[in-house]
């Protein structure tokens, strides 16, 4: 194994090899993403009314997460190229909606379209930031790549302290945002009205991300990873190709990380830190890579995983010393453990699980 | 000019540290093309054994020989029981895992020595020795120089001339032909891990004290220092890795005596882009084979 | 087009699981009547936090809520407040300004607390303020000297415990202008809002410009060589220290190596002596002379009777855990919450409690008043200072209490309150 390919799969997904006429496939592949995400969207506002509130607010903090975590495994997964840098590329998206919506509202200015605007300057902004880590990242391969990665996450979160004039430090901005729209009704719960907001921005995200993947450029991401010389022979060019991968994935990663900041009403440097990175590719990782299903797995785990390793220690009735030496670090451990039983067991990922599972079912059926 | 003798020889001494430490993380890509992140979780978890021999028997090098054969034991262990049954088709693969173990280990000593500092004797006298009004080493940065010196001639004798060291290196570069000659390469794979391991736990030893104590994450930061010295020296460079080492703790010194503390992680930044934009495979890194 | 079938079933599958699993857990906390307080019944008061029990930034704080639970324990076991007994939820969020976000709103909209009292830290407690607002949960005894708890008009349900660090830098600055005159004095900080507020009060105090050297550093890098290098060729005869533990020691013990000799100002953050000294071992006696800011009272002065009790409540109901500073510091929160309980009397709401703390009036552990009123949302208002003596840190001089802004500093004389009989406290 060299070290020039960051990540391969184990399996190769069974359709890349299937060649159908590139007309026909793209106009029939956007309607059915099309569909699936109007069904998944309509699914989505019906659990929106279905749920308590706290539930809805989990829900929209798996959409942003699933925001970084699809542009990480599209990264990673499907051009090769490792990234531990993506948290810092979520706090540029995330501090530009801050500094946007901070000048708006400074400004007096209100209405329903200075969201979208502040969402989409944040995506532009991380994707300035991304093609210049991109730029570098083409030349660097396997360990060199995560070395100038895992600096440029160290060093984003550290901006924010140097600049603190403009970040105001460890503190942070908060991020004014709107109540929902009357229309919705005086009482409209605030949370739901947040997951409406990310789901939407990100099931479009995943939209536009789907179809990349099925597209010319998606091939070629894939060619690169999987032989830079046949790839150039073929006339790609790699370099390129790299850079316009990394651009992808930075402005899902800026979107997901401008939606964490809506949500959360405010940005910090804390919440940027290098282990936001790492986890974001362990549950890429985990859910199974190279795959938006894969990614959507991994984002619930992201969010979920700590709340119920927590409602577990919760369950035991311990003396209060020994409780003490628990909290907290049973939660981590448990984690921990998960993490390495599932890379042995399942080195696919949950999505690889769940394929082979349904392979043997129908298999069975058969 | 007195701060500037100054902040060298406080960079050198916190410089050989990182040197140790990205040794040990190039020992373990070389035999296994593994970046170990939990190459820091696991020096302090031979650290707190360390600790607690030392506070059980009042003997510093009781605790610091302890550490050192911790520190084998956890990579030999680490190798045999994890590492060896992961999947290594898709590189990140044991990286995910390495994650995983430094969450479950950083929890484990939490629970068992709970998340405070403890305080970490260090053998010698800290306070520098003046010469002509400047403050110079101190006995302690004397003693790290002398142990990292003898690590690094040590390992360069054994990787160059002895048998096992020529066998651990070819089960590392070709393991199937290695194989075939009758080199044991699952044992050398282990030996790796356990001489990397053991490097690294040497490194806590000698960091932790000069640092906030002994905690659970005392090694984090030191890790992400090291990482970059080994990058920018090379990955499959151990002369690299001390050079690499070398530098980032000169940089870190400079930047903070002369820019402010806060400088220090772009400053990192910066070096990193430096180096590898001229040479993408570190500092020492073979000449321009293409590697495909 | 069966795979494209089989990840919207996927997608469709996992929402569905998670509504699942929020049915499950989604009827709780509605009380008898419909109109119920949230957190509040006849036989109970939750009451949650979020503290960093792991991660770096955990040591010594990890006690605090431990602490208060068991004040808390001790007053169950003595028939509760109003009959109803307080249960105390502890969130662990890791200092991390992410993981508070979860955790509060978990506490607010899922396990529905009553209040939110003591979450612990600048950055993590600054990101849930508009919630906690929109949501009118009283946001009680913010456990940081920051400035930002302490704004009535936008954000009337947050309420400050610490004094802030300006009110500490002036404390510090006085002692230094009155007791050490003519020295040279520095001045080292974190490089946040704690190093920046409590240099304006040293600033405030002496002048500006009076601070010959002003160093920062940050929690990322664990070298203060070079600043404490700085100190000594500058000549400073007198440090001001706006840092955490961790780094004091760190500091004080980078300075004795470097054979640099000055009088220390400890801000209260990191001047913890029992802390300082387990992390610096053999070491400890460097801290000798050391001079530090608190506003309980010292963990280690046996004869004083809040000591006494808070010893007791610690044997019987946190596991004799280690009694320090820490300790001290969750079970006066826990006290002085007892009190507001009480005072916004039987007939609980959210609201009456929070006049309840902008009514003031509060006695107890304190060496120094309460600030709280309808103006003022900030905690404690002064300090008195402290001396390490023969390994024994304890107070000298009077209490001083001061504002964050020009005011004077004065001496506070009134006399310490001692604790009720059985510990809990009565209806005023």
């Amino acid at each position: 194994m060299s070290a020039t390919t960051a990540a391969v799969p184990p399996k190769q997904r069974p359709d890349d090899a299937v060649d159908r006429p590139a007309d026909r496939r793209r106009g029939s592949t956007l309607l059915r993403h099309l569909a699936i995400v109007l069904v998944a969207g309509l699914v989505l506002v019906g659990v929106s009314y279905a749920v308590e509130p706290f539930r809805n607010f989990q829900l929209a903090t798996v959409a942003a997460y699933l925001c970084a975590t699809a542009g990480l495994t599209v990264l990673t997964g499907l051009n090769g190229q490792l990234s531990l840098g993506h948290g810092a590329l979520m706090a540029t998206g995330a501090y530009t909606v801050a500094l946007c919506q901070n000048a708006f509202a400074d400004r007096g200015m209100t209405g329903g379209w200075l969201l979208p605007l502040s969402l989409v300057a944040a995506v532009v902004s991380t994707v300035a930031v991304g093609a210049v880590v991109g730029a570098v990242a083409a030349r660097l391969r396997g360990p060199y790549l995560a070395g100038v990665t895992l600096a440029v996450a160290v060093v984003v979160p550290a901006l924010a302290v140097t600049f603190d004039g403009v970040f105001n430090g460890e503190q942070g901005l908060s991020v004014p945002v709107d109540p929902p729209p009357l229309a919705l009704g005086p009482y409209f719960p605030y949370e739901r009205w947040q997951l409406w907001l990310t789901g939407a921005a990100t099931l479009l995200a995943l939209l536009l991300l789907a179809n990349l993947i099925r597209s010319r450029y998606g091939r070629t991401f894939r060619a690169v990873r999987d032989d830079e010389v046949a790839a150039r022979l073929a006339g790609i060019h790699v370099a390129r190709t790299q850079v316009l991968a990394f651009v992808v994935s930075a402005a899902t990663a800026g979107l997901g990380g401008a939606l964490l900041a809506v949500l959360a009403q405010s940005v910090s440097p804390g919440a940027f830190s290098l282990t936001l990175s790492l986890f974001l590719l362990m549950a890429v990782v985990i859910g199974g890579l190279g795959r938006l299903t894969g990614a959507l797995w991994g984002a619930v785990l992201l969010v979920a995983l700590p709340d119920l390793t927590h409602s577990v220690t919760e369950l035991l009735t311990l003396s209060p010393a020994v409780a003490q030496r628990l909290e907290g670090n049973l939660p981590l451990a448990i984690f921990g453990l998960t993490l390495i039983v599932v890379m042995i067991a399942a080195p696919g990922g949950v999505q690889g699980l769940l394929s082979r599972l349904g392979r043997r079912l129908r298999a069975r059926r058969s | 000019m007195d701060r500037f003798v100054f902040l060298t020889i406080d960079g050198l001494s916190r410089g050989a540290v990182y040197a140790a430490f990205a040794l040990a993380l190039v020992l373990i890509w070389r035999a296994a093309r593994v970046v170990n992140f939990a190459q820091g979780a696991m020096a302090v978890a031979a650290a707190y054994v360390a600790y607690t021999v030392s506070a059980a028997t009042g003997s510093y090098w009781l605790g610091f020989v302890v550490a050192i054969v911790a520190g084998l034991l956890l990579g030999a262990f680490v190798d045999r029981v994890v590492m060896r049954h992961v999947d290594h088709a898709s590189p990140l693969n044991p990286v995910i895992v390495a994650l995983g173990l430094v969450l479950l280990i950083q929890a484990v000593l939490g629970m068992v020595y709970g998340n405070e500092f403890r305080p970490a004797e260090a053998p010698f006298s800290r306070s520098a020795l003046t010469v002509g009004g400047v403050a110079v080493l101190s006995p302690y940065d004397l003693f790290v120089f002398a142990t990292i010196g003898v690590v690094v001639s040590g390992l360069a004798w054994m990787f160059a001339r002895t048998p096992v060291g020529l066998r651990m290196r070819a089960a590392a570069f070709a393991p199937e032909v290695s194989r075939l000659l009758g080199v044991n390469v699952g044992g050398m794979l282990t030996l790796g891990w356990a001489l990397a391991s053991g490097v690294g736990a040497l490194a806590a030893m000698l960091v932790i004290p000069t640092e906030l104590g002994l905690h659970p994450h005392a090694m984090d930061l030191v890790f992400v220092s090291a990482f970059t010295a080994a990058v920018v020296g090379g990955l499959d460079s151990p002369p690299g890795a001390v050079v690499g080492g070398l530098v980032v703790g000169l940089l870190l010194s400079y930047v903070s005596g002369y820019a402010g503390s806060d400088l220090t992680p772009l400053a990192v930044l910066v070096l990193l882009l430096a180096v590898l934009l001229v040479r993408p495979g570190g500092l020492f890194a073979p000449v321009a084979a293409r590697r495909v | 087009m069966h795979r494209l079938a089989q990840r919207g079933l996927a997608i469709a599958s996992t929402i569905a699981l998670l509504a699942a699993a929020a049915g499950c857990s989604g009827d709780d906390g509605s009380g008898p009547g419909g109109a119920a307080v949230p957190g509040v019944t006849d036989t109970e008061i939750v009451v949650g936090t979020h503290m960093p029990l792991t991660g770096p930034a955990s040591a010594g704080y990890s006690k605090i809520a431990p602490a208060t639970k068991a004040y808390f324990d001790y007053v169950n076991a003595n028939g509760g407040v109003h009959g109803r007994k307080i249960t105390y939820k502890i969130m662990d969020d890791g200092y991390n300004p992410a993981n508070t976000q979860q955790v509060v709103r978990q506490l607010v909209l899922q396990d529905k607390v009553f209040a939110i009292l003591n979450g612990l830290g600048t950055p993590t407690h600054s990101g849930v303020l508009d919630f906690l607002k929109s949501n009118r949960v009283p946001d009680l005894f913010v456990a940081s000297g920051s400035r930002s708890w302490d704004q009535p008009d936008k954000y009337p349900g947050t309420f400050g415990f610490n004094p802030d660090y300006t009110v500490e830098g002036k404390i510090l600055a006085t002692y230094a202008k009155t007791n050490l005159a003519g020295q040279k004095v520095c001045f080292l900080g974190q490089d946040d809002d704690f190093g920046r507020d409590s240099l304006v009060g040293v600033e405030q105090v002496l002048g500006a410009g009076a601070v010959a050297v002003k160093q920062t550093y940050v929690t990322s890098n664990t070298n203060v060589a070079p600043q404490i290098g700085a100190f000594k060729a500058a000549g400073c005869k007198v440090v001001v220290l706006a840092t955490v533990p961790g780094f004091t020691a760190l500091s004080i013990g980078t300075a004795a190596r470097l054979g640099f000799k000055a009088q220390w100002l400890v801000s209260n953050v990191g001047g913890d002596h029992p802390t300082l000294a387990k992390q610096l071992g053999a070491a400890a006696p460097i801290l000798e002379g050391m001079v530090g800011t608190n506003y309980l009272p010292m963990q280690n002065d046996t004869a004083n009777p809040w000591i006494q009790l808070f010893t007791k409540i610690n044997k019987e109901h946190n596991g004799d855990a280690p009694f320090d500073g820490n300790t001290v510091y969750g079970m006066s929160v826990g006290y002085l919450f007892v009190q507001t309980l009480l005072a916004a009397g039987k007939d609980l709401t959210r609201e009456k409690v929070l006049q309840a703390v902008q009514k003031g009036g509060f006695q107890g552990p304190g060496l120094v008043p309460l600030r709280f009123s309808e103006k003022d949302h900030s905690g404690y208002g002064g300090h008195r200072l402290s001396r390490v003596t023969g390994g024994v840190q304890s107070y000298f001089g009077p209490a001083y209490e001061t504002d964050e802004a020009d005011g004077p500093v004065k001496e506070y004389t009134a006399a310490p309150v001692a604790p009720p009989a059985n510990g809990v406290p009565t209806v005023s």
